[in-house]
């Protein structure tokens, strides 16, 4: 418990707050039209695919500045995308297996080149281990500032496209129609999905960040039937799974903080599925008695 | 046998025995299942080691049996309650998996397993755990583990070979002669879930979902027909593990990571080059062709 005090008094205390609510509502928001647009797996394979790319940052500029290290991510998360439509466009390979061959490949060089890293650099490579699982403990203020400040950025941007994503995703025809640019609000919505596990990826690390994209916005669908609300609702359990699994891993320091965020979010789930207003098991139940 | 040797057995055991099961996978279009459960194997193995307080194998191989099952069920239900089907393949597979890293970090230093682990592997290890019987040491446990699954395996692929072909191209044609269908579904699981188990000690769970998904569709691209896949898929997982063994040696790098990133290049080659499959080649089929129709 004393663990649990001096956390609370610590001075990085607001600002892990604010970095782990925010970052968990943007997920929560920006997974909601994922999931809608049945893309839940293909953002793990962007998870997986941020390893590999804040190594190769790492060994060519020798730098640990984490801006730096997080543009690398973005590059080979975008690669990795790229990659599993050009599989499944030019080849007989189906989508569930060209995301599981990019997640393992690109998750594989990752660790290939973290192992290197290990071998050939003196010393100041500790830390590049916690992308993997994330760790809010080792977290300095000028990380969680770009967190929390990047996760508003997106939530911001989520809401003012919010019409256009609408539209475009249930009914792309009639999109086309009144003059929307389809492919331009698709290319925008890819790079929040890619910015949202970008800047995660330090608290959550890189296996477990994609769960944040869909577990959030799987609970808020049986509470209700309308996008608005279901983002809404979406955020506020990303939010709530992200502060919780913060606060309980720098409390318990050896606990990583992706998994237990991850917990988190699935026991918010877990009450959903049973207790939810609309397609929750027990109105269900009630309903058909 | 030499050090060595026993650490490329190992991982050619792991090739062979997860790139044939696999194989199926692909086909049957199971792959991220394989994955989910590739993950979730690890809550298995770390409940084992709760209820036995030992690494034990065969308790470990029932917990990892149990948990890959539990897996395919918990997706199936969530799929049939009206969860979109990779979504419910993400829920579950990242909540089990939180759970098993979270579990692991409460059991502390005294036994070996630790996230790491579970990631990479140990296959530099292998060779030191050695199963003895009076004092007689028979070569390491890994092996003996992987060996054991590969032949159940085997036999239980030969043993259903028409039912598990014909689920997989037409299942409805397969229920409505009476194929068993959902009873082979659950049987391919139990199969990853025992490859994934035994390839979980040496190689980690990275590993073995690209030694399961990559050697597969490889294959797939190299051939239309159902045995040569499997044999296919299977030496292609072994050249993957050598050349990845060669490559982690050399430049002194994870050895489980290299060998996904061979199965990764060996399946670049495939779709770029196979005969009948790949992209190069295609192309330059279809040029030929207008050529053809051109000067005609």
């Amino acid at each position: 418990m004393d663990a649990f005090s001096s956390f609370f008094s610590s001075a990085n205390l607001q600002w892990v707050l604010a970095g782990s609510l925010l970052l968990g509502f943007a997920s929560g928001v920006i997974g909601s039209f994922v999931l809608l647009k049945r893309q839940s797996l293909i953002s793990d394979a962007m998870a997986h695919a941020a390893l590999p790319g804040v190594c190769i940052i790492y060994i060519l500029f020798q730098v640990k500045s984490v801006p730096f290290l997080l543009a690398g991510a973005a590059v080979t998360s975008l690669i990795a995308t790229q990659s599993i439509q050009t599989i499944v466009n030019k080849s007989r390979i189906k989508t569930d297996a060209a995301i599981g061959i990019i997640i393992s490949v690109f998750f594989g060089l990752g660790i290939v080149l973290l192992t290197y890293i290990q071998q050939n650099s003196s010393g100041n490579q500790a830390g590049l281990d916690s992308f993997i699982f994330g760790q809010a403990a080792s977290l300095v203020r000028s990380d969680v500032q770009l967190i929390a400040i990047g996760a508003l950025v997106l939530i911001i941007l989520t809401a003012l496209f919010f019409k256009e994503f609408k539209i475009s995703i249930f009914d792309p025809q009639f999109a086309k129609g009144i003059g929307l640019p389809v492919t331009f609000f698709n290319g925008v919505l890819l790079f929040l999905v890619v910015a949202v596990v970008v800047i995660g990826i330090q608290m959550v690390g890189v296996v477990l960040i994609a769960a944040l994209l869909i577990t959030p916005p799987i609970s808020a669908r049986y509470w209700t039937d309308r996008l608005g609300w279901m983002t809404i609702l979406a955020g506020i359990f990303g939010a709530i799974a992200g502060v919780s699994g913060a606060v309980l891993s720098t409390a318990f320091n050896n606990l990583p903080t992706g998994p237990v965020i991850v917990l988190s979010a699935s026991l918010i789930f877990f009450i959903s599925l049973f207790l939810g207003s609309k397609k929750g098991l027990i109105i269900k139940g009630v309903k058909h008695a | 046998m030499t050090y060595t040797m026993w650490i490329i057995l190992t991982g050619c055991l792991v090739g062979l025995t997860c790139g044939v099961t696999g194989s199926i996978l692909v086909l049957r279009k199971m792959s991220m299942i394989a994955d989910a459960i590739s993950h979730t194997v690890l809550l298995g193995i770390v409940g084992a080691f709760f209820v036995t307080q030992s690494l034990n194998g065969v308790p470990m191989l029932i917990g990892a049996g149990v948990v890959g099952i539990l897996t395919a069920l918990f997706v199936e239900m969530l799929h049939s309650s009206g969860v979109q089907s990779d979504a419910a393949i993400g829920i579950v597979f990242t909540s089990l998996f939180a759970l098993g890293v979270v579990l692991i970090s409460f059991i502390g230093d005294q036994v070996h397993l630790d996230v790491q682990h579970a990631l990479m592997g140990e296959i530099a290890f292998v060779p030191w755990d050695t199963l003895s019987i009076n004092g007689v040491s028979y070569g390491p446990i890994a092996v003996w583990m992987l060996g054991a699954v590969l032949i159940i395996n085997l036999l239980l692929i030969t043993l259903f070979y028409k039912e598990i072909k014909m689920s997989t191209f037409d299942a409805q044609f397969a229920t409505l002669i009476g194929v068993p269908v959902v009873f082979i579904h659950y049987l391919l699981m139990t199969m990853v879930s025992l490859s994934t188990v035994a390839s979980f000690d040496s190689v980690g769970a990275i590993l073995v979902v690209a030694m399961l998904i990559v050697p597969g569709a490889t294959a797939y691209l190299l051939t239309d027909r159902f045995l040569i896949l499997l044999i296919l898929s299977g030496v292609i997982g072994v050249v993957s593990a050598l050349m990845g063994y060669w490559f982690a040696v050399s430049f002194n790098v994870s050895i489980a990571g290299s060998m996904a990133v061979a199965t990764g290049v060996l399946f670049l080659v495939a779709f770029l080059f196979s005969p009948k499959h790949g992209v190069i080649l295609r192309k330059w089929r279809n040029k030929i062709e207008e050529n053809v129709q051109q000067s005609a």
